[in-house]
C-alpha cells in the first residue's frame, strides 16, 4: 500500500476574482483521520469537490493510492475507492432508505446492466446495504421513505451508503451537521473506529469532535493552508487563533 | 404480495382492453376492435417512452422519430415486396418483406440506432435543451421523409394488404388485435421487470439525484443512453404495428404533434405509473371518439383537460383512482 | 450562377433570419427571465397573423393590420401569462412542456372554428409592392428589404431596452436572481407579465410580416417555432445575442442551403438524383449545424453552462 492513500499537490481554483484554493497541499495517511477546519466561506467544500472529481483546478494535481487523478471524473475516483458524503445531501428522495443503501452496494459492486433480476432481492447488495445501515443504526427506518428521514438521519444514511461502498478512503463534507448533541457523539464513536477500515478526510464545524478525533489538522483560511498538525499543536498555534479560533471565540 | 389499489386498478384497465374488444367481435362490430387495437398499439408506444420519462426522468419531444421509423420500416419494407423489387442486390439480394416479425425486427433495429444516435446527442445536455433538441431532430427526421420522393414524400405510402404473421390471418381484426394486445403485455412485463432491476434502481436514482449515483461510481450518461435506446425501439416497434394497422405511413407519424401526442398519453394515464399509458391512450381513444362525434374541434377539449390535470390533478386517471405513488420496490 | 444570384439569397436568409429572430427573441428571454419553455409561443405567431389578415380585411389598411397583430398577439401572451403561464413558474420543465402543448391545441382548435380551415391572405400593400434596385444591380422585392429592416431595428430596439432603460435593468436584474429583484421591490408577476407580452408582441408582429408573403393558416407557427428553438438552442438559451447570432446563422444555412447544395450535387450526379438528395440533405442542414455547435459547445454559442 502506498504509504499516503490522497496526496494534493499545490491545488489552486478561481472563481472569477475569488481565489478559493491557493496552493492547497495536503495528504491522507492509512489510518488517520485527517480533519479539514476553516471558517464558512474557506473553500472547504471546493477543495472537496477538486478531490472528488466535481471541479477542475486550475493547477496542481491530486492523487489518489499512487495514481495521478487529476483528470478523472467522479465516477472513475468513486469506482478507484473513494467514498464520500456531501455537505447537502445527495439521495435518492423518493427511494426507501434500503434502496438507497441497496444502490450505493450496487455501484461498489458494479455490474448495473441487468434488466430482469429484482435488484431488492439480491442477496449479497442486501447483505452489505443493510450491514452498512445497521452500522450508522438505521436499520429500523430501511424501510422509510428518504424525503420523509429528519435531516440528521439523512447525515447517517449518507454515511451508510459510502460504507456500502467498501471505500479505500473517506471524503466527508460536515457529516455532523445538525445531528444534535447525542447524534454527533454516536456519529463521533462511529468514525473513531472507521480509520481502521480506511482513512477519513474529514471537514467538520463541530469542534468537539474534531479535536477528539483527528490525527492530524489542517487549517484553512481563504483557501490557504496556514497550519497543519495535532490537536494540540493546531490549539497552541498563535496565526490559527489569530485567524480562526479567535473568531470563533469572539463569536 | 398484496394486491394494493393501484395494481387492482392495473389488472382491470388490461382485463378490459381484452374483454372489450372479445365483446364487439361476439357482436360483430369490427369497428370496435379496430379501436381496441389502436389503443393497444399506441398504448406500447407510450410505454417505450415511459421508460425514458417515468424512470430516466428524460423530457423527450422527439420519440415520433421512433414511431415514425418504425412505421417507415414497415412501409418500405412491404412495398418493395409487393413491387417484387428488392430493396437492394448488393452485397446480397435483399428483396423487401411483408412478414411481420422480420418487420418487426428491422423497426426495432432501426429505431434504436436511431435512438443511439440522437440520445448521444442530446444527452450531453440537459433540461430545456434537451427538450429542445430532440424536438428538433424528430423534425429533422420529418423533412427529411418529406423531401425523400422515393417513398412517396408528403403523401406517404399505402400498403394494399395487411403483412402477414405465421399461422395468423392478420386481416381478421379481432386475430390482428391479439398480435398487438400481446405485444403490450409482453412490453408492459418487460417493463415492469426493468424497473425493478439493478439498471431501473440506478436509471431512477440517477434522475432523483445525479451526484448521488456518480458518487457510487455509476455513470448516468451511460444509464440514460440504455434507457433512451430501449425507449425508442419499443416506441419504434408500436410504430410499425400502428403503419400495419392503417395500412399506410406518411410524415405525420414523425411529426411533433405524433410527439406530443404519445407525450400525452402517459401523462393522462399519470407519469412514471407502469400503466399509466394504458389508462391514458383508453382515455384518449374514448374522448376522440365521444367527443369527436359531438363536435369537429374536439382537440380544444382535449387541450383544457389536458390543462387541468398538469395544473391541478399531476397524478392523472391512475392518481385519481388509485391515489399516491408508493416508493417501489 | 452569378454574383447577383448569390447576394439575393444572401438577403433571403437574413430575411428568414431576422423572422427567426422576432421568434427566438421572446422565447429567450421568457426562458432567461421566467425559466419557462414555451411551446405555444408558435401561436402567438399565428394569432398576429390572422388578427392583422382580419383587420386587412376590414380596413384594407397594411399599417393597422401589423399594429392590430402587435396588440393581438401582446394581449393574447397577457392573458396567456395571467391564466396558466403565472402557475408554471415553479413547476418542472414536464408540466411546462405540457401545458403549453395543451395551449397549442386550444389556440389551434380555436382559431380554426372562429376562421374555418382554409387559409386567409394578407396582400402586400401597393407601395411596398415590386422590385427595388440595391446598389450593384441587384433589382430585391421592396417587402422583404422592409422586413430586414424591421428585424433589425426590432434587434437595435432590443438591444437598447435590454442596455439602458429601466425595464431592461430589472430584466437582468430577474436573469441574475429573483429574489433579488423582488427584495428590491421590483413588482416581479407585473414584470413577468410585461415580459412574457412583449415576447408575444414580436412573435405577432413576425406572423404578421410572413403572412403576407405565405399564407395565413392554422398551424402556420409551429415550424417556425421548432426554427426558433434550433436558434437558441444554437445561440445559447437566455442569451438576446445569442438569438441574433442563431437567427442569422439558421437563416443563411437553410436557404443557401436549399438553393446551392442541389446545384453542388449537380456537379457529381445526374440532374434529377441531384435534385433530390439536395433538397433531402438541405431540409436537413440547420439540425446538422446544430448538432455540430452541440458537440462544441454543449450550451450554445452565447450561453453559460447547460
Ligand atoms: N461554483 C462557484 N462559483 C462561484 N463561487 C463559488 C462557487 N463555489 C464556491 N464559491 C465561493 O468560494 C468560496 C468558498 O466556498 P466553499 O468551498 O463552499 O466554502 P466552505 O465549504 O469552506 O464554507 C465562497 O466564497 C463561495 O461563495
Ligand atoms: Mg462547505
Amino acid at each position: 500500500m502506498a504509504d499516503v492513500v490522497l496526496k494534493t499537490d499545490a491545488l489552486n481554483k478561481s472563481f472569477g476574482a475569488l481565489q478559493a484554493s491557493r496552493d492547497v497541499s495536503l495528504d491522507l495517511r492509512p489510518g488517520e483521520i485527517h480533519a479539514l477546519i476553516g471558517p464558512n466561506g474557506a473553500g472547504k467544500s471546493t477543495l472537496i469537490k477538486q478531490i472528488a472529481g466535481n471541479l477542475t483546478p486550475d493547477s496542481g494535481t491530486v492523487e489518489l493510492l499512487g495514481r495521478e487523478v487529476t483528470a478523472l471524473d467522479t465516477v472513475a475516483r468513486a469506482r478507484m475507492g473513494l467514498g464520500r458524503t456531501f455537505q447537502i445531501s445527495a439521495l435518492a428522495m423518493e427511494y426507501t432508505v434500503l434502496q438507497n443503501a441497496v444502490l450505493g452496494a450496487l455501484g461498489g459492486r458494479g455490474r448495473v446492466f441487468h434488466f430482469f433480476r429484482n435488484v431488492m432481492k439480491d442477496p449479497e447488495l442486501l447483505e452489505r446495504a443493510r450491514d452498512a445501515l445497521e452500522r450508522v443504526g438505521l436499520t429500523d427506518d430501511a424501510n422509510r421513505r428518504t424525503a420523509d428521514l429528519s435531516h440528521g438521519q439523512r447525515r447517517q444514511l449518507e454515511v451508510a451508503v459510502a460504507l456500502t461502498l467498501k471505500p479505500r478512503l473517506f471524503l466527508m463534507d460536515e457529516p455532523m451537521a445538525g445531528l444534535g448533541t447525542a447524534g454527533s457523539k454516536a456519529l463521533t464513536g462511529f468514525l473513531d473506529g472507521l480509520r481502521q477500515e480506511a482513512p477519513i478526510l474529514l471537514v467538520e464545524h463541530d469542534m468537539d469532535a474534531v479535536f477528539a478525533l483527528a490525527d492530524r489538522i489542517s487549517v484553512l483560511v481563504y483557501g490557504q493552508i496556514i497550519a497543519t498538525g495535532t490537536a494540540d499543536e493546531i490549539r497552541a498555534n498563535a496565526e490559527v487563533r489569530r485567524a480562526y479560533l479567535g473568531e470563533e471565540d469572539a463569536a | 404480495m398484496m394486491l394494493t389499489r393501484e395494481s387492482l386498478l392495473n389488472w382491470a384497465m388490461i382485463a378490459a382492453l381484452l374483454i372489450v374488444p372479445v365483446a364487439a367481435w361476439s357482436l360483430d362490430e369490427p369497428f370496435i376492435i379496430t379501436l381496441a387495437t389502436k389503443a393497444a398499439i399506441l398504448a406500447l408506444a407510450g410505454v417505450g417512452l415511459n421508460i425514458a420519462l417515468g424512470l430516466g426522468g428524460l423530457i423527450s419531444l422527439g420519440h415520433a422519430a421512433f414511431f415514425g421509423i418504425g412505421g417507415y420500416a414497415m412501409g418500405i419494407l412491404a412495398a418493395h415486396a409487393q413491387n417484387y423489387e428488392p430493396l437492394f442486390e448488393w452485397p446480397f439480394l435483399f428483396e423487401g418483406s411483408n412478414q411481420m416479425p422480420l418487420i418487426w425486427l428491422v423497426a426495432v433495429v432501426f429505431s434504436a440506432l436511431a435512438a443511439l444516435v440522437i440520445g448521444a446527442l442530446s444527452l450531453r445536455t440537459s433540461g430545456v435543451y434537451f427538450i429542445m433538441i430532440t424536438l428538433a431532430f424528430g423534425q429533422m427526421l420529418y423533412y427529411f421523409a418529406i423531401s425523400w420522393s422515393a417513398y412517396g414524400g408528403e403523401d406517404g405510402l399505402s400498403i394494399w394488404v395487411r403483412n402477414e404473421f405465421p399461422g395468423l390471418n392478420t386481416l381478421d381484426p379481432i386475430q390482428f388485435f391479439a398480435i398487438a394486445y400481446v405485444i403490450l403485455c409482453l412490453a408492459l412485463a418487460f417493463a415492469a421487470r426493468l424497473a425493478r432491476s439493478p439498471f431501473g434502481l440506478a436509471l431512477a436514482a440517477a434522475r432523483q439525484n445525479e451526484d448521488r449515483v456518480q458518487a457510487v461510481g455509476l455513470t448516468p450518461f451511460t444509464l440514460r443512453l440504455t434507457a433512451f435506446v430501449i425507449s425508442g425501439a419499443i416506441t419504434g416497434l408500436a410504430g410499425a404495428l400502428f403503419a400495419d394497422l392503417n395500412r399506410f405511413v406518411s410524415p405525420t407519424m414523425l411529426s411533433w404533434h405524433t410527439s406530443g401526442e404519445i407525450m400525452i398519453f402517459v401523462i393522462l394515464g399519470g407519469v412514471g405509473r407502469l400503466y399509466g399509458p394504458v389508462a391514458g391512450t383508453a382515455l384518449y381513444i374514448l374522448l376522440e371518439h365521444l367527443l369527436g362525434g359531438i363536435s369537429d374541434y374536439w382537440q380544444i377539449f382535449l387541450g383544457v383537460l389536458l390543462l387541468l390535470i398538469v395544473l391541478f390533478a399531476r397524478g392523472g386517471l391512475i392518481g385519481a383512482l388509485a391515489g399516491r405513488e408508493k416508493a417501489h420496490g | 450562377m452569378t454574383y447577383i444570384l448569390v447576394l439575393e439569397q444572401i438577403l433571403n436568409g437574413l430575411q428568414l433570419g431576422m423572422m427567426l429572430f422576432l421568434m427566438a427573441a421572446g422565447l429567450t428571454l421568457v426562458f432567461g427571465v421566467m425559466g419557462l419553455i414555451n411551446l405555444a409561443h408558435g401561436s402567438l405567431y399565428m394569432v398576429g397573423a390572422f388578427a392583422a389578415a382580419a383587420v386587412a380585411g376590414w380596413t384594407g389598411s397594411f399599417l393597422l393590420a401589423l399594429t392590430a397583430s402587435l396588440a393581438a398577439a401582446a394581449a393574447a401572451g397577457a392573458l396567456m401569462e395571467l391564466v396558466v403561464i403565472r402557475r408554471l413558474y415553479r413547476r418542472d420543465h414536464l408540466d411546462q412542456v405540457l401545458a403549453t402543448f395543451a395551449l397549442i391545441l386550444i389556440f389551434s382548435e380555436g382559431t380554426r372554428w372562429l376562421f374555418g380551415s382554409f387559409p386567409l391572405f394578407l396582400d402586400v400593400p401597393s407601395y411596398l409592392s415590386g422590385p427595388v434596385s440595391l446598389p450593384g444591380g441587384i433589382q430585391y422585392p421592396l417587402y422583404r428589404l422592409t422586413i430586414i429592416l424591421i428585424g433589425l431595428a426590432v434587434a437595435a430596439g432590443l438591444f437598447l431596452l435590454i442596455a439602458r432603460t429601466r425595464i431592461g435593468i430589472q430584466i437582468r436584474a430577474g436573469e441574475a436572481d429573483r429574489e433579488m429583484i423582488a427584495a428590491l421591490g421590483v413588482d416581479i408577476s407585473k414584470l413577468y407579465t410585461v415580459v412574457f407580452a412583449l415576447g408575444a408582441a414580436l412573435a405577432g408582429l413576425a406572423g404578421a410580416l410572413v403572412g403576407a408573403i405565405q399564407s395565413v393558416q392554422v398551424g402556420m407557427g409551429e415550424p417556425v417555432l421548432i426554427l426558433a428553438f434550433v436558434v437558441i438552442v444554437i445561440g445559447g438559451i437566455g442569451s438576446i445575442k445569442g438569438a441574433l447570432a442563431g437567427a442569422l446563422l439558421v437563416g443563411m444555412t437553410d436557404t443557401l442551403g436549399s438553393v446551392f447544395l442541389p446545384q453542388l450535387f449537380a456537379v457529381f450526379m445526374d440532374p434529377a438524383s441531384a435534385a433530390s438528395a439536395g433538397a433531402s440533405l438541405a431540409s436537413m442542414l440547420i439540425y446538422i449545424l446544430m448538432a455540430a455547435i452541440l458537440l462544441v459547445r454543449p450550451s450554445g454559442l452565447y450561453g453559460g453552462s447547460a
